[in-house]
């Protein structure tokens, strides 16, 4: 049996108990829902709830603040945002990498140098933008802005001009259209990375904060993040009932996250991070 | 037949919704935001203004809560990136060093970065809460009198990078494994068969070789935390303690959102210097790449 070194055991020491910090904030908001009002209290502090199946704070914060609206709209907003935002980036990407236009090369630096502007800039003009079209308040306000990306774009501009040209010539010669040869061949060879973009796309519409908080106001159109934030003046402001609402909005994604975390770390190794 | 018209017009269309959209949300509110900062004593509601200058510049600049937020900016800065960088290349290098349990601490490590900043922002503030929060109760275990972490001052912008750094460590270590993994490892087992000590590879290989990685991490992390703001509410609900966590980006929203009538001239001149600022640092970053690719 091979000897285990004590450095090595080391290294895991470290490495578990960096871990448990990273995640602890996880378990104490998951454990810290479940709990009643004198055991939050308590110190010290109790590593679990006496029950799990302790929902009150669940319920308070479902009839205190419309969370199913807010998760609806949450789920409806992201739904809109990546499915448009991906038809959009789909449509640019291929005329980028595939067409011939006169100026193409020139469009594209243009586009990558408006990246560098950051999304606070522009937020001042595009609240009065919404207000000035009556949509402040509204659904349109969370989804209008975030129907393009110039970065997913520029990303997936990069896949596709990895597929060999030569493929783009072959169909062409064999009469297969523009249009064809992007959605029966491009995007099924592309769909990983295509993959990776909407997961991205949509682990940040829904976890958005500033721009919800900005365009919208009333509890029929609020997103979750803001929802919750709301909810702490609105009843919420004991922490074991702070915990449920948020564990309500943190657990989808760790669920997403979990199950396609390849994706996801993949994609942000490759500079894929809203900046 | 297709006329040759339609050939030539064909990439537009399929540009055209993306124009539109870029158009509108963001080449427009450049253009805006240019226009606004130089318009002097603009009143949003009647459109009247007195004149095109930099007085919103000067005004801003002046403005002793900009100054505040530039200096809390600058400093958040000073004090997450040094930090979460050093820890971030630790971690990386130990996580990409192991070969058993890759998966789960890789999960354990990387969670944060999917998590809504509102949500586990709300959880740390439970965390750092000043009777029943659960740092205090271990910073006690060692005797450590407790902090009123978030309702203090003194202490509440330490609360800040806390959250701060453990945010953004996610990123930065993700980034810095996939750098470590293009390292090649015949540099390694040259510096084995030469009897190096783990140390001195560390600092004369890791290091040198993931130096590009750690510029990107830097620069992207440097812009990252010039844009402080959604961690102020979860944590603090706002700016802190009377005010005293404004940062750049808080204060172009209080201009704008929150103060009637809103000072949109205020809030485009402090969005145009933060976005000098960013400018630099891409600029910066591009011409270290520039230096360090040739």
């Amino acid at each position: 049996m091979k000897k285990i070194k004590f450095s090595t055991v080391l290294l895991y020491l470290v490495l578990f108990f960096g871990a448990l910090i990273m995640i602890f904030p996880f378990y104490w908001m998951i454990t810290g829902a479940f709990k009643t009002g004198t055991e939050i209290v308590q110190m010290p502090p109790t590593m679990l709830p006496n029950s799990f199946t302790n929902l009150d704070n669940f319920k308070f914060a479902f009839q205190t603040a419309p969370f199913v609206t807010y998760f609806i709209n949450s789920v409806e907003m992201m739904i809109a945002c990546v499915v448009l935002c991906g038809v959009t980036t789909i449509l640019t990407a291929f005329a980028f990498s595939r067409l011939r236009f006169p100026g193409r090369n020139l469009i594209f630096s243009c586009l990558l140098a408006l990246m560098m502007v950051p999304f606070e800039m522009l937020v001042i003009t595009n609240y009065r933008t919404i207000v000035g079209w009556h949509l402040h308040d509204t659904k349109w306000a969370l989804i209008l802005p975030f129907t393009t990306s110039i970065f997913y774009t520029y990303i997936l501009k990069g896949f596709f001009d990895s597929i060999p040209e030569s493929l783009y010539q072959a169909a062409k010669v064999d009469g297969c259209s523009d249009w064809k040869y992007l959605w029966r061949v491009m995007v099924p060879m592309s769909k990983p990375s295509l993959v990776t973009i909407m997961l991205l796309n949509a682990i940040a519409t829904w976890n958005s904060f500033m721009w919800p908080m900005i365009a919208t106001n009333s509890k029929e159109v609020r997103t979750l993040p803001f929802g919750l934030y709301a909810f702490i003046s609105e009843g919420g402001a004991k922490n074991e009932r702070m915990m449920a609402a948020a564990t309500v909005v943190v657990l989808p994604m760790i669920i997403v996250f979990l199950v396609a975390r390849k994706y996801i770390v993949n994609g942000v190794a490759r500079g894929g991070l809203k900046g | 037949m297709k006329s040759r018209f339609f050939e030539k017009v064909k990439p537009f269309l399929y540009l055209a919704p993306f124009i539109v959209g870029v158009t509108i949300f963001t080449l427009y509110p450049i253009v805006n935001v240019v226009k606004m900062s130089l318009m002097e004593n603009y009143k949003y509601l009647t459109g009247d203004f007195t004149g095109y200058g930099f007085g919103n510049f000067k005004t801003v600049i002046e403005d002793q809560y900009f100054r505040q937020a530039m200096g809390n900016t600058l400093k958040y800065v000073a004090v997450v990136i040094p930090i979460s960088t050093c820890l971030a290349v630790v971690i990386a290098t130990l996580l990409n060093s192991i070969k058993k349990f890759q998966a789960l601490l890789q999960t354990a490590y990387f969670l944060p970065m999917v998590t809504s900043v509102t949500a586990v922002g709300l959880a740390w503030r439970f965390m750092f809460n000043y009777k029943q929060g659960v740092i205090n109760y271990v910073l006690s275990l060692f005797g450590v009198p407790a902090i009123d972490w978030l309702g203090a001052t003194a202490s509440n912008f330490s609360a800040l990078c806390v959250y701060g750094i453990w945010a953004i460590l996610p990123f930065t270590i993700i980034l810095l494994v996939s750098g470590l993994q293009n390292i090649d490892p015949m540099y390694y087992t040259a510096a084995k068969v030469d009897g190096a000590k783990p140390l001195r590879i560390f600092f004369r290989i890791t290091i040198p070789l993931l130096a590009p990685t750690i510029f990107l991490v830097l620069t992207v992390n440097c812009i990252s935390c010039f844009k402080v703001y959604n961690e102020l509410f979860p944590l603090f609900a706002g700016p802190g303690i009377a005010y005293n966590l404004f940062t750049v980006v808080y204060y172009i929203y209080y201009e704008f959102r929150v103060l009637t009538p809103a000072k949109y001239g205020l809030a485009a001149a402090a969005a145009l210097m933060l976005f000098g600022v960013i400018f630099v640092v891409n600029m910066l970053k591009s011409f270290v790449e520039k230096k360090l690719s040739n």
